[in-house]
């Protein structure tokens, strides 16, 4: 009796656990869902007119879009090759110590929160490129050099893993060959983690596309769609973040609207990502949080097998 | 002799990402420890802010913080721990657990801004609970539920099956083995677990401003509105109320982060080493 | 090892009681001491910091009684106190007709808008319809205005909130800002932005305005408590307290307004460079 009350407690768990995402994508969705039906699709989705407070109020979220497309191309940019040279620097050629120290270091730079990046945005590298390159300094440029660094735990963590999970047999093979290092790191060791570093990518993606504070900092949250770099923009997010407040009535629907598109967005990129790795598992995810204790579960299994 | 010298180019190259990575940590870390460390003294930690934070401390925001993740705790770890224990102790792999995996997997993606907007639309507005502990601790609780769910799972499934074997053989029934055999030896995976999700709330920002509100005052009860430690920052910061006082409260802030680090790495070492001597 | 020992399993166990015994108290600790009064007001950033100084004072005098600020918005505010999710909601923006037939209003505080540039900026003076022309981009480059060669950088507020509805309303006749100005979500964001940028214009409160940014004259009126009480001063605004119609207050709730609408209250506002409401007392 105790039994089955116990299993059917834990089933109950698991329920309301996997009901929480059904319901928190239900509520959105009917928050932003009519709105969008009353505006139409194209026209919110095109339309770069965003004005709730007008008479008749317009709701377009294109110049949105556009931005969150510059910023997170842009700290794809700055974020990917940097990250991939670590994850290639930490699994291949760093000394064993050094590469104990990158993890920590991998996990504080995840660890620290966004926020204080968004700060050092605004107050030191906004400035900084305004006197550099003249402009409102708070531009797409800062955003993206920041974010680009924000992305850096997601892309070296998963990357370095699927340089790791490399079967040694390609690198022996390689070099037996007569390769140099670089050769076999290059040649064979990244085309064959290709998949795994390209969900890395797509992951950053995930996580510049829906950072808001930081961005709302650092981006000055012009209503334009950006023409140069040095412009200041707004994105999905930093609209949401700015307005929400404020909002109310079609306003605040709009907003959700605008989270519905950010949703649908973000699971975009969440399926590509499972397409790419077979499936990313939740600690690649988590990435630089993945506690080394795991690790022991592989050497376990060979144990008890 | 050409391939050579690519080689060591791009070595270089590497070398350089490396320490250009590690030199902008310790420039983040250094330039607000050195700003907001000379401003931080035990007045400043159990002050409470006079002029919305432009003089005083920040003790209310440090209480904010910790029983914003203590709220989300107490909702999210029952919860995650009971249903990692039930997909992995109680069912085989079924449609319904690659929907859950796939749940939890989509869940830890969603931005937090999105939780945000749910959490203001479902538990602040639809369910009337205001701008308070209990509303933003709820969204939290949503928020970090896979992690929580996904580590427990991990640290289950690390548990040699050996172990259950003899539990199982010795009479024990499915839940004398759960809670003997398999928690009692998951408990350092799970606790990890605890302390990163922890650390997620602490540094939050998105989906606690508009959930859990940006009132300045110790909260008292459940359902008073709170400020964490990172709004505080956020709002001091950008408003410009007191640069001072931002980077005080962002040392504060860094330093709770790597207390959480250090705290989570000193377990997982722990407990590797123990289950290295095993 | 494959038994835990019995001294292992109680650590365990012990580990166990405590999370489940902090998660308790944590839950339930705060709840059991309630019987202080709590009082919330939601609405205007704008109102926010003044509403939190008052609270601030007003605690000092009446220990035990908490006032807690939310500053989200105007309209949040409106329509918290409209849902009667807060006995007390702010704004710094007349209400619309709808809302006026569910709301009681109390005027607390006028506050003027002030224009404000980079205190480098060699501009003192703008017409109306200058600030106008400025902020629809019009006017780009401050040489235009006698001042600099530098284009212009336009701060302003995001839609919805109270000091973008009143700047709307008293300049902007109805155009929009250039698509190029910068929106933040604060008078102190915006005159972070200002202090920061030698090339930047935008609007706060009066009462916001200190010594990192230049507020400058408006049709050859300085913006001051006495240029807005003799009516000179045209860019000014209500800063309300609404309450739902028919709903009385909590003791509380009416003791603060009270207060707030009391000559302390005023005086406390005054301070802070607000203008005398019309339902002071």
């Amino acid at each position: 009796m105790k039994e089955r009350l116990i299993s059917f407690l834990l089933f109950l768990c698991a329920l309301v656990s996997i009901a929480s995402l059904a319901i928190i994508t239900f509520f959105i969705f009917q928050a932003g869902l009519p709105l969008i039906f009353r505006v139409g699709l194209g026209n919110f989705l095109e339309s770069s007119l965003w004005n709730p407070s007008g008479d008749p109020q317009s709701f377009g979220i294109a110049a949105m879009i556009l931005g969150s497309i510059w910023v997170t191309l842009g700290a794809i940019v700055v974020g990917v090759p940097l990250g991939l040279a670590v994850a290639i620097f930490s699994a291949e050629i760093a000394p064993p110590r050094l590469a104990m120290l990158i993890r920590p270091v991998i996990q504080l730079l995840a660890g620290i929160p966004s926020v204080i990046y968004g700060f050092i945005g605004l107050t030191i590298l906004a400035p900084a490129i305004r006197a550099t390159f003249g402009g409102p300094g708070l531009s797409v440029l800062t955003a993206a050099l920041i974010l680009g660094i924000m992305i850096l735990p997601s892309i070296i963590s998963i990357s370095e893993d699927a340089l790791r999970a490399v079967p040694s047999a390609y690198r022996d093979g390689s070099l037996a060959v007569g390769a140099t290092r670089w050769q076999t790191i290059w040649r064979v060791l990244v085309p064959a983690a290709r998949s795994g570093i390209v969900a890395s990518v797509i992951l950053g993606m995930g996580r510049a596309l829906g950072e808001t504070m930081a961005v709302i900092m650092m981006l000055g949250n012009a209503l334009q769609v950006p023409r140069s770099p040095l412009d200041s923009a707004t994105t999905l997010t930093s609209n949401i973040g700015l307005e929400l407040a404020y909002a109310s009535g079609a306003h605040r629907d709009a907003l959700f609207a605008t989270g519905v598109v950010l949703f649908v967005l973000i699971m975009i990129l969440n399926i590509l990502a499972n397409i790419f790795t077979g499936r990313v598992t939740f600690w690649q995810r988590l990435s630089a949080f993945r506690p080394a204790v795991f690790n022991g579960r592989a050497a376990w299994r060979r144990r008890n097998t | 002799m050409k391939r050579q010298h690519s080689q060591l180019v791009a070595f270089a190259g590497l070398w350089f990402a490396a320490s250009l990575t590690i030199v902008i940590l310790a420039i983040i870390i250094m330039y607000i420890l050195a700003q907001g460390l000379p401003y931080v003294n035990l007045e400043f930690l159990t002050g409470r802010p006079l002029e919305q934070g432009r003089e005083g401390g920040i003790f209310p925001t440090i209480l904010g913080t910790l029983a914003l993740g203590a709220v989300s705790l107490v909702l999210a770890v029952p919860l995650g721990v009971g249903a990692a224990v039930f997909l992995t102790e109680y069912t085989r792999p079924s449609p319904l657990t690659t929907i859950m995996r796939f749940g939890t997997d989509s869940l830890a993606g969603v931005p937090s801004i999105i939780f945000g907007l749910f959490g203001f639309i479902f538990f602040v507005t639809r369910l009337h609970m205001s701008w308070s502990l209990l509303a933003g601790g709820l969204t939290l609780a949503l928020m970090v539920l896979p992690t929580i769910i996904r580590t427990t799972e991990e640290a289950i499934r690390a548990v040699p099956v050996a172990y259950r074997e003899v539990s199982y053989g010795l009479g024990a029934s499915r839940w004398q083995m759960v809670r003997t055999v398999v928690l009692p030896n998951a408990l350092p995976g799970i606790i990890t677990g605890i302390i990163l999700s922890f650390g997620r709330a602490v540094g939050e920002t998105a989906a606690v401003i508009f959930t859990a509100g940006t009132a300045l005052n110790i909260p008292t009860s459940i359902l008073s509105p709170t400020r964490t430690m990172a709004v505080h920052f956020y709002i001091l910061a950008v408003e410009g109320i007191s640069l001072q006082k931002a980077y005080a409260t962002g040392a504060v802030l860094i330093i709770s982060i790597l207390a959480i680090n250090v705290l989570a790495n000193a377990l997982i070492t722990r407990s590797v080493s123990r289950a290295v001597r095993r | 090892m494959l038994f835990l020992t019995k001294a292992r399993y109680m650590r365990i166990h012990i580990i166990w009681v405590s999370i489940l015994l902090v998660g308790a108290l944590t839950a339930c600790g705060p709840t059991t001491q309630g019987n202080d009064q709590q009082l919330t007001l939601t609405g205007s950033t704008s109102v926010g910091p003044f509403a939190e100084q008052l609270a601030e004072r007003y605690e000092e005098h009446h220990r035990g009684s908490k006032v807690n600020i939310q500053a989200l918005g105007s309209s949040a505010g409106i329509q918290a106190a409209a849902e009667g999710t807060v006995e007390l909601g702010m704004s710094s923006r007349h209400l619309e007709p709808d809302e006026e037939e569910q709301l009681q209003v109390y005027e607390i505080a006028r506050d003027a808008l002030a224009i404000i540039v980079h205190p480098s900026n060699a501009v003192t003076d703008l017409s109306t319809e200058q600030v106008r022309r400025i902020f629809t981009g019009e006017i780009a480059n401050w040489r235009e205005v006698g001042g600099h060669d530098a284009p212009i950088d336009i701060v302003t507020r995001e839609a919805g909130s109270g000091t973008y509805g009143a700047f709307e309303e008293l300049v902007m006749d109805k155009e929009l800002p250039a698509q190029s100005a910068l929106r933040q979500g604060s008078n102190g964001a915006v005159r972070q932005i200002i202090a920061g940028d030698p090339d930047s214009i935008g609007y706060i409160s009066l009462g916001i305005v200190n010594e990192t940014v230049k507020p400058i004259s408006v049709d050859h009126v300085q913006a001051s408590t006495e240029a807005v009480m003799s009516g000179q001063y045209k860019l000014v605004r209500p800063f309300l307290f609404v309450q739902r119609k028919n709903a009385t207050l909590s003791p509380l709730g009416q003791e603060f307004l009270s207060y707030v609408l009391s000559p302390e209250g005023q005086q406390e506002l005054v301070q802070a460079g607000l203008i005398q409401g019309a339902d002071a007392q």
